[in-house]
């Protein structure tokens, strides 16, 4: 299946990355090339195998739930390009 | 001649004082006040004033005869890092005047077991290149050069480059890299030194910014195979913070090289003889056979049938995991941010103009992957075929303890060469891609130079956790190649 301009618009929207209409068909081309690609899967026979999710050598473990951080504040706001008092600042969301 | 050395000479000397520690890091400062503007192999230089208080406080502990493993080794630090209060930017914009006030697990070992450091490494932007191109603080250049070819610049490969040139030209004893699809190992190659990607959750992740999390692993760059192990054994170990971090023992590395090995069976995977192999790397693969083979090991054929759709693979897993990982830089709580009207405005301008080309290429794959109607064919597509992958890894080591494998399908390629495709510039970790899907360990040993005088690497692939079968077999290829070479732009040559 080939990549067309209005899923490459559709993709760079769930993305939240915002593409000028020149650099959309830029990049349309360069992902269709890199699916046409990926076609070479569709000769492997899957039928029955498991997905491998992580690399599967250890289990997850658990721990207590207890609170291990915290009293932070500054440390958390110090790199944040804008703030207010004790809160990061944001355009307005809510008319 | 301090920058020549190798961790365990730097060791012996700083622990019979034939020169100290502050003698030891003023040394690579200097060697990296000359060549770095050269190289770019560090975007952040650490001040002197705080590298010499390190030394300084090693000396100190040499005096009271406290030192600890890494006392006092000058390392760098590949800047995809968390490093605490020293500004960490993965090479990318959106990153640009970010200080962690965290340091990461890795780095704070290596810190816990007196190294010090001298400077974050330049990469690929957030780790995502073959060729250290993509870097917003500009390209590494290796310091090899081609035999009568001296003007071309050459790439020191990626992701990790910056640490390979480092280690390659006097700049640091060794440095850390994080190897994803082969960003340890192909850069090693390309530069002359030892990379080791160590099996997946040896190291904890906590603190190094994500690519793609069941990919990415912290790993050694050093001048030896001795090395890769003294640095890994400060490097690894349990970590609470990472749940995928292994709590099994850490061994004594260093101590696997040098044993024999002496009836060792090594597989010759058939599936690497990829057809456009360059005369030169096979020659040079079945030099290490003959080598291994006069140590006492057995040679055995072995199949991994899926080899050949490892990159396909590979490129729509960490594409997916890294349009999740990536979602998390909006412009609201740290990174740099481009206003807008809205608030999507934010995201879409900060995102736009924050990532670089390759970055934002791989978001979009990656998204498209993971969108509805597309999922099932290429992402959980991918992920059977990654069951598939591991499997002839699990069955090959049934058969033999090791495989032997050319690192990289070239020696250092030229900035400008393999651009244009991007599938092109994929093919470069052909060979280390596999080991990287399946999660086992995964070693480069500098073994010879082409006939342009470049450097070429062999790769030696472990059973998971088994990092000491891996260097022993990597010091004895080290031992039989003798491989002494440096670089053109090196600290100590000529200048």
């Amino acid at each position: 299946m080939s990549l067309d301009l209005a899923t490459t618009r559709r993709i760079a929207k769930l993305a939240r990355i915002g593409l000028a209409d020149a650099e959309l068909e830029t990049v349309r081309q360069k992902l269709d090339g890199i699916l046409g690609w990926f076609n070479q899967l569709s000769e492997v026979d899957v039928e029955g195998v498991p997905p491998m999710v992580g690399t599967e050598m250890e289990a997850l473990r658990q721990r207590e739930d207890v609170v291990t951080d915290g009293n932070c504040q500054a440390a958390v706001l110090s790199n944040a390009p804008e703030k207010s008092g004790p809160f990061y600042a944001v355009p307005k969301v809510v008319e | 001649m301090l920058t020549g050395l190798t961790l365990t000479q730097a060791r012996e000397g700083l622990a019979a004082r034939k020169f100290s520690a502050r003698e030891l890091a003023k040394a690579h400062l200097d060697a990296i006040a000359r060549l770095n503007p050269k190289l770019n192999a560090y975007i952040t230089v650490i001040p002197e004033a705080d590298v010499l208080a390190a030394a300084d406080a090693a000396d100190a502990r040499y005096a009271a005869g406290t030192a600890r493993p890494m006392e006092g080794l000058p390392v760098g630090v590949k800047d995809l890092f968390c490093t605490k209060g020293v500004k960490t930017t993965a090479a990318s914009k959106i990153l640009a005047n970010f200080v962690p006030p965290y340091e990461s697990t890795v780095t704070a070992r290596l810190l816990d077991a007196g190294s010090v450091f001298v400077g974050k490494t330049n990469l690929d932007e957030f780790a995502m290149g073959s060729a250290n191109i993509t870097s917003a603080f500009g390209s590494v250049l290796n310091p090899w050069q081609r035999k009568g070819e001296e003007t071309v610049a050459l790439v020191p490969g990626g992701s990790s480059g910056g640490s390979a040139a480092a280690v390659a030209a006097g700049l640091a004893l060794a440095a850390t890299g994080t190897d994803t699809g082969g960003s340890i190992r192909q850069p090693a190659a390309f530069c002359g030194i030892v990379g080791l990607k160590p099996t997946y959750g040896r190291c904890s992740r906590w603190g190094t910014i994500a690519y793609a999390s069941s990919l990415d692993q912290a790993g050694p760059m050093t001048r030896t195979v001795a090395d890769a192990g003294l640095m890994l054994e400060a490097m690894a170990g349990f970590d609470e913070k990472d749940s995928t971090c292994s709590n099994r023992p850490v061994p004594a590395f260093a101590q696997a090289v040098g044993k024999s090995v002496k009836g060792l069976r090594v597989g010759i995977p058939a599936e690497y003889r990829a057809p456009g192999l360059s005369p030169e790397i096979s020659a040079m693969w079945e030099q290490g056979i003959a080598w291994l083979r006069e140590a006492g090991c057995e040679i055995v054929d072995v199949s991994l049938p899926h080899t050949k759709y490892g990159l396909a693979t590979y490129y729509i897993i960490a594409p997916a995991e890294c349009s999740s990982n990536l979602a998390r830089y909006d412009g609201i709580r740290f990174g740099e941010r481009k206003d807008a009207a809205t608030l999507d405005g934010v995201y879409e301008l900060t995102r736009a103009e924050g990532f670089g080309e390759e970055v934002r290429n791989r978001i979009l794959m990656g998204t498209y992957v993971l969108s509805a109607g597309y999922y099932d064919a290429y992402y959980l597509k991918a992920q059977k075929v990654r069951t598939l992958i591991k499997r002839d890894f699990v069955q090959a080591f049934e058969q033999v303890d090791v495989l032997l494998t050319p690192t990289a399908p070239s020696a250092a390629f030229a900035q400008g060469e393999n651009m244009a495709d991007p599938v092109q510039m994929y093919l470069n970790d052909i060979f280390t891609v596999p080991a990287s899907m399946a999660g086992v360990p995964a070693l480069s040993v500098p073994v010879g130079l082409d006939a342009k005088g470049l450097p070429l690497g062999l790769q030696i692939i472990g059973r998971h956790f088994d990092e000491e079968t891996v260097l022993s077999v990597g010091g004895a290829l080290e031992a039989a190649a003798g491989f002494a070479h440096t670089p053109t732009l090196h600290a100590e040559a000529g200048a």
